[in-house]
């Protein structure tokens, strides 16, 4: 089993002291901290991820697995900015204006991280303007907006209207929240929906590579 | 740890339409003494409540209530509780809030005088308190507000005063998505418990100013964050069925501090409750599917005193607007409980069995409210000294219970959750006898940004 390999299941089983230890050895040898992020860590994640998909594990188990993710990344996070190297992609993340519920929007926060995006979390009840300044000063490649009344779908159509007319407006959106829909989602302009939070990190990834 | 007893101890007396200490509205009806009655439940459609829109805000109150209770009198019902949970805005700014108070009033009073329809209002203003992150929790503006309108709807003839508070939630959402049960524990009996006893000192003595009925609180943000969750899939359903036995304690609080129900429709883990207060509850189920989904539809209703729909949308469907559909099958729901009862005790416990049997080997959260467990999970609170032993108590009963029923085939617990309720068992073991201990316990590990320990007395 290469060194890799091994790495990607003491991550996928939530092993934190096993994943830093591995993680160190393979630094040790002079590998590429940005290598070991994308051939040790995120498939690890993707694993979990996969599981989670299939119902064979849960949330919480997850979360042991990103924080194993977390270790990791303690030790490489330092050499991955030294050497001026980010995340692929830049996320801008909330729950609109008015609506203070977060746990789908932290639950896609989680999926994505796991897939190495950049997360910037603004929080619940989340004024529009405050998503275009995170957009611009992050020189994000994606926002998410989360919605969860039908009395404050209307501030999501609002959020995406003040996107669109700013200089962020090339940016792809998506939406989610338990009254948002496909057709909702095309009614407001919005470029992507994501029923659940399991489905996020594949419609995220192709908004932003498309 | 006011209740040292029970009300009710026989399973069998924990059944619908009837509790030891019914209560009298002023119109006549007596919920829990022998009648289940319909509970009505509503929001509005995707509209935004400002200034600009409030009109239209009010024409679907002024729409809903009439079509809804003209629904009901054509039916016969005995008699309506209908329920005006706000939505935010309509708590921070209480003026719009008694607004809509006034209309629901107003209609109720129509209908009474067209038809003699009983009905009775029950106001939930929403708990904004959270809006402040952290929140204030007892004081600012949002609490002053929320306050205001308790007040206001009282005075103006709301008989029925509840709400969903938020005390304790700050730190529980993260705690159900890690599966962590002792954070759970402390967010519910150690703070939700500190909140709630505020909370409702405050609550019963407005309703006593006014003469009207404090009625009771809900776990709703806890215990059906995680039934939804469970449902999804987030989290293993055994998981959520030990927190919801942990929310009866919370909840608990209300009526300790003078609620006399009937309790607030969206807290399932009212049974628990109605057999320890012997108080009227309100339960929603297999109607409530349009707002959530649930693993109990029919056995929800095994015991309660009013059947609610827990919202709907006031929205056109092909028989007529929702709220006055959802009118419609709750009042055929009730007439069913009511008719067994009118038949005699051995056919209401027939209707009992029915409702309970057909949901409870299915799903563990189904499984630790049926009467039996209920009656087993109250007693183990009530034997308890402290809302946290009772917290505690409440949680290895219902783990003991699902275990025992795993076994001897009664209940289906899938396999991967099965070697959660051992991992959940050994939490328990491990917690501490002392809550002063506890709390220092948790105090070191918890996201400080997140709340403010002193708003809780801490």
């Amino acid at each position: 089993m290469s060194q890799f390999h091994e790495l990607s299941i003491a991550v996928e089983k939530g092993k934190k002291n096993e994943s830093r230890e591995l993680t160190r050895a393979l630094l040790d040898q002079g590998i590429n901290p940005l290598v070991i992020v994308e051939s040790g860590l995120v498939p690890g994640m993707a694993a979990v991820g996969e599981k989670f998909k299939n119902n064979e594990v849960f949330v919480p188990e997850m979360l042991i697995a990103a924080r194993a993710m977390k270790e990791c990344m303690i030790l490489l996070e330092p050499l991955l900015a030294e050497a001026g190297i980010k995340p692929k992609y830049t996320a801008i993340i909330g729950t609109v204006a008015g609506d203070l519920h977060d746990i789908g929007k932290n639950l896609v926060s989680m999926m994505l991280k796991g897939a190495n995006f950049g997360i910037v979390d603004l929080g619940t009840n989340v004024p529009p303007e405050k998503f275009v300044i995170a957009a611009r000063e992050h020189q994000a490649q994606l926002v998410c907006l989360s919605a969860l009344l039908t009395t404050t779908m209307p501030a999501m159509r609002t959020a995406v209207e003040v996107l669109r007319a700013s200089d962020q407006g090339h940016l792809p959106i998506l939406v989610g929240g338990a009254p948002i829909s496909q057709e909702y989602c095309d009614e407001i302009g919005a470029d992507g929906y994501s029923p659940d939070a399991a489905s996020a990190v594949q419609a995220a990834l192709k908004l932003v590579e498309k | 740890m006011k209740y040292k007893s029970l009300a009710i101890s026989d399973p069998a007396d924990l059944i619908f339409g009837a509790a030891p200490h019914p209560v009298d509205t002023r119109s006549g009806m007596r919920i829990g003494g022998g009648t289940v009655y319909p509970e009505l439940n509503f929001t509005l459609p995707p509209i935004q409540i400002e200034e600009s829109t409030i009109d239209a805000v009010y024409r679907n109150y002024e729409q809903i209530i009439s079509g809804a209770l003209r629904r009901a009198a054509e039916l016969e019902v005995p008699g309506v509780v209908i329920e005006f949970e706000t939505l935010p805005p309509m708590t921070e700014f209480p003026q719009w809030g008694q607004r809509i108070v006034e209309i629901l009033l107003e209609g109720i009073r129509d209908e009474e005088a067209r038809s003699g329809l009983k009905s009775v209002l029950r106001v939930t203003p929403n708990d904004n308190r959270e809006f402040e992150r952290p929140p204030l929790m007892r004081s600012g503006r949002y609490f002053d507000a929320m306050l205001e309108l308790f007040h206001t709807s009282a005075a103006s003839g709301a008989e029925l005063l509840s709400i969903e508070s938020v005390g304790g939630k700050e730190l529980h959402d993260d705690a159900l998505l890690n599966g962590d049960l002792p954070t759970s524990i402390f967010s519910l009996c150690i703070l939700g418990a500190r909140d709630m006893k505020f909370l409702w000192t405050r609550l019963d003595a407005i309703a006593k100013e006014h003469g009207v009925l404090s009625a009771g609180d809900t776990a709703c943000g806890f215990g059906n964050t995680a039934m939804v969750l469970a449902e999804q899939r987030m989290i293993p359903r055994v998981f959520a069925a030990v927190v919801r036995a942990v929310t009866a304690v919370r909840s608990l609080v209300a009526y300790e501090c003078g609620a006399v129900g009937p309790g607030k429709d969206c807290g399932y883990e009212n049974p628990i409750l109605k057999a320890i207060t012997g108080f009227p509850m309100a339960m929603e189920g297999k109607t409530s599917a349009c707002a959530h989904l649930s693993p109990m539809g029919n056995l929800a209703a095994a015991c309660c005193d009013t059947w609610s729909n827990e919202s709907v949308q006031n929205i056109k469907l092909l028989g007529g607007m929702a709220p006055t559909c959802y009118m419609e099958q709750l009042a055929y729901d009730c007439r069913l409980m009511n008719q067994a009862s009118l038949e005699g005790p051995e056919s209401a416990l027939a209707l009992q069995r029915w409702l309970v049997n057909s949901d409870a080997h299915l799903d563990p959260q189904a499984f630790v409210l049926t009467p039996y467990s209920s009656i087993e999970i109250a007693k183990a609170i009530v034997a308890s000294d402290s809302h946290y032993h009772a917290g505690i108590a409440a949680a290895r009963t219902a783990i003991d219970l699902m275990d025992k029923a795993n076994r001897g085939g009664l209940l289906r617990i899938a396999s991967n959750e099965s070697h959660w309720l051992e991992h959940l068992r050994d939490t328990l073991d491990e917690m501490p006898d002392s809550e002063d201990e506890f709390i220092s316990q948790q105090l070191a590990i918890a996201d400080h940004s997140k709340f403010l320990p002193s708003e809780y007395g801490l």
